[in-house]
């Protein structure tokens, strides 16, 4: 059903994120072939929403520049559809509660599926709140990811028990953005899921760099990268799509060794 | 459904980060408000630093002059600190010290949650931050440099529409950097449970002591309670021990900033529709799509483009009535408390006192309105004059 498990067959998965529309979608629609072309596994396409709170000033940046822009949830449902005639490469879109509930959850939901989008990640919904959209998402057969943090500890059982598609595994307390080391153990929260059951495990938040993500993919089944990419197009804006291939290109060429 | 709910309202969307750190707090406040020395040591703050119980004050001026229904005032300005932010953060910052935090964070807008929390920080000794909207660190920038002296940090937010909205979604973001040993003292009855229920209960000493006091008063329970509403934590203070006596109206008074038919608006119950955004699911300000919506009100304290969760609820069971004032009118009520009864209210309980204007001549002379006056207005002289065109700065 989903092709999420097939972005976890090619060795360490790794996994770009985009803020669409930062610059513009066409920017970002070509973003998506080049990530493609470069190796990425699976693509995290971020839905804009304005007041971002588990967002770094990176992202940050990149969600005003987007709505200030004119991206709308329809607008990026457009692209997807402009994309999956041309690749099934697996993706997930990332975004807040609010853009689905307020598009009406099963419009949203049922939509995504017939894009071919596979999952969803919402940073504000934790596992008490899942039930908002979970039935629907299994419904419609978009993977609803569920995300476990540092603080995490005894909660990660029966997170895993219930995930679907991968564990978003958050490398650090606070928000993303690249940072210059990651302190938490996520060796073991890594370990915490696989002992309830055998889900694919990515780690995200604060990895820009290849010798870090070599690093966290010993760890884990795929690495995440959002800022660092975001970054790139804020720097080169409509010019971006070369310089996110060929750093797509190096990460996982890291992970690969 | 999940804990904390107001009807569909409240809820916990809130980063997995901070799932445990909610947990903790409901736990150890689920423990601490059964505990009758929590208690004790939190009636003796509230009563000897705090000054409390506040007074309800019979207007008797603003009475003839509308001509109807008698009008009291409860006088939350006459608190420590000027405002009833000081209620809730005597409340949580005690809290916060027996869960054994060292630090404590906040969001404010007019800056009266930031001075509250940074006194009570002061008084117990714990480090304190507030992180407060760019635009209204210059609306209110002598509430910054109190803050300033009283220990705290400010963080002047320039993310998003640099107001109150944004210095929540800041402490937010702070709070999930640094969880362990800090305690988020979220200033209004919104956010995550269980925010929005400690939040009211520390406040609901309002509407315990406003019962008391007009029943021995009047003789009778008042007809209608007015407060003004942006979050929400004094309307829902003053409206909670009504809230069982149907009798009484409870009447919460919304920021309509340039009028609810312009996009200059914080209205939120007259503009608004469900979403989840804050950690909770209620009404918010918001376009097509979701996106919140960058609100606007004269009124630093009430520019929020939510509301409380149990507002929401009593809003949707017709408990409560919500109703939008208007800059104008807020700033017309402003200037006629002051010259009627020599009380200057904050900008925000303004709005109150302005719907209490129409309502009173509607009333017959033996019905009792109380209003409560929030804060006082000190804070709004520099920014009123400003608006009527005169020349004057902090």
């Amino acid at each position: 059903m989903n092709k999420i498990k097939s972005a976890f067959k090619n060795g360490k998965a790794f996994i770009p994120f985009i803020t669409c529309g930062d610059p513009d979608l066409e920017t970002t629609e070509q973003a998506v072939y080049a990530m493609k072309e470069a190796g990425a596994d699976l693509i995290e396409l971020g839905i804009p929403f304005s007041d971002p709170t588990a967002e770094g000033p990176v992202i940050q940046g990149a969600n005003v520049r987007a709505l200030a822009g004119g991206v709308t949830t329809d607008k990026i449902f457009d692209m997807v559809q402009r994309i999956r005639a041309n690749t099934q490469i697996p993706m997930v879109f990332m975004t807040y509660a609010n853009v689905v509930f307020s598009y009406g959850s099963e419009r949203f939901i049922k939509r995504a599926a017939e894009l071919g989008m596979d999952g969803i990640i919402l940073p504000d919904l934790p596992y008490e709140e899942k039930e908002e959209f979970d039935p629907l998402c299994r419904q419609y057969e978009v993977a609803l990811i569920s995300l476990i943090a540092p603080t995490s500890e005894e909660r990660i059982a029966m997170i895993a028990k219930e995930a679907s598609g991968f564990v978003y595994c958050v490398s650090s307390l606070g928000v993303t953005g690249v940072r210059s080391g990651i302190t938490t153990n996520v060796g073991a929260m890594v370990k915490k899921v696989k002992e309830v059951r055998d889900i694919p495990c990515a780690i995200g938040f604060g990895i820009s760099t290849p010798e870090q993500a070599k690093t966290m993919a010993q760890y884990a089944d795929g690495v995440i990268v959002g800022s660092a990419i975001v970054k790139l197009c804020a720097q080169h804006g409509k010019k971006c799509v070369p310089y996110v291939k060929e750093y797509v290109k190096s990460m996982k060429d890291a992970i690969r060794s | 459904m999940s804990k904390g709910r107001f009807g569909v309202h409240g809820g916990q969307y809130m980063p997995e980060t901070l799932m445990n750190a909610v947990i903790e707090l409901e736990e150890a406040y689920e423990h601490y408000k059964n505990d009758p020395e929590f208690n004790a040591e939190l009636t003796d703050l509230l009563n000897n630093y705090a000054g409390r119980p506040s007074r309800l004050y019979y207007a008797d001026h603003m009475t003839k002059d509308l001509g109807g229904a008698k009008i009291y005032l409860k006088r939350e300005d006459l608190n420590h600190t000027g405002a009833h932010k000081i209620n809730n953060v005597l409340g949580q910052v005690l809290l916060a010290k027996k869960m054994g935090k060292t630090r404590v964070i906040a969001e404010t807008g007019a800056g009266q949650h930031g001075v509250a929390t940074a006194t009570a920080a002061a008084l117990m000794g714990l480090e304190c931050e507030v992180f407060m909207g760019k635009e209204d660190t210059e609306r209110q920038a002598l509430n910054v440099y109190r803050m300033r002296l009283l220990g705290a940090k400010v963080h002047a937010v320039t993310s998003g529409t640099a107001t109150l909205k944004d210095a929540v979604s800041e402490a937010m973001r702070e709070w999930t950097s640094r969880v362990a040993d800090t305690h988020y003292v979220i200033g209004s009855t919104m956010g995550p449970h269980p925010f929005p229920t400690i939040v009211r209960d520390f406040q609901a000493v309002i509407s315990k002591e406003m019962k008391q006091q007009c029943l021995a008063a009047e003789g009778k329970l008042p007809d209608a309670v007015l407060a003004c509403v942006g979050g929400g934590s004094n309307a829902i203070g003053s409206f909670y021990h009504f809230i069982e006596d149907k009798e009484v109206q409870l009447i919460g008074c919304e920021a309509a900033g340039r009028g609810v038919n312009t996009a200059e608006t914080a209205a939120t119950i007259a503009t608004g529709r469900e979403g989840i955004f804050h950690g909770m699911k209620s009404y918010f300000c918001q376009d097509e799509f979701g996106q919140i919506a960058p609100v606007y009100s004269i009124s630093a304290g009430l520019d929020y483009p939510g509301i409380g969760p149990e507002h929401a609820m009593l809003y949707d069971t017709g408990r409560a009535q919500y109703v939008p004032v208007t800059d104008d009118e807020a700033v017309d009520a402003f200037e006629y408390l002051s010259r009627i009864e020599g009380i200057i209210p904050a900008i925000e309980s303004a709005h109150a006192i302005s719907y209490a204007m129409k309502l009173a001549p509607t009333m017959a002379k033996e019905q009792v309105i109380i209003i409560t006056i929030s804060g006082r207005g000190d804070k709004d002289c520099a920014a009123i004059a400003r608006y009527r065109g005169e020349d004057i700065h902090e």
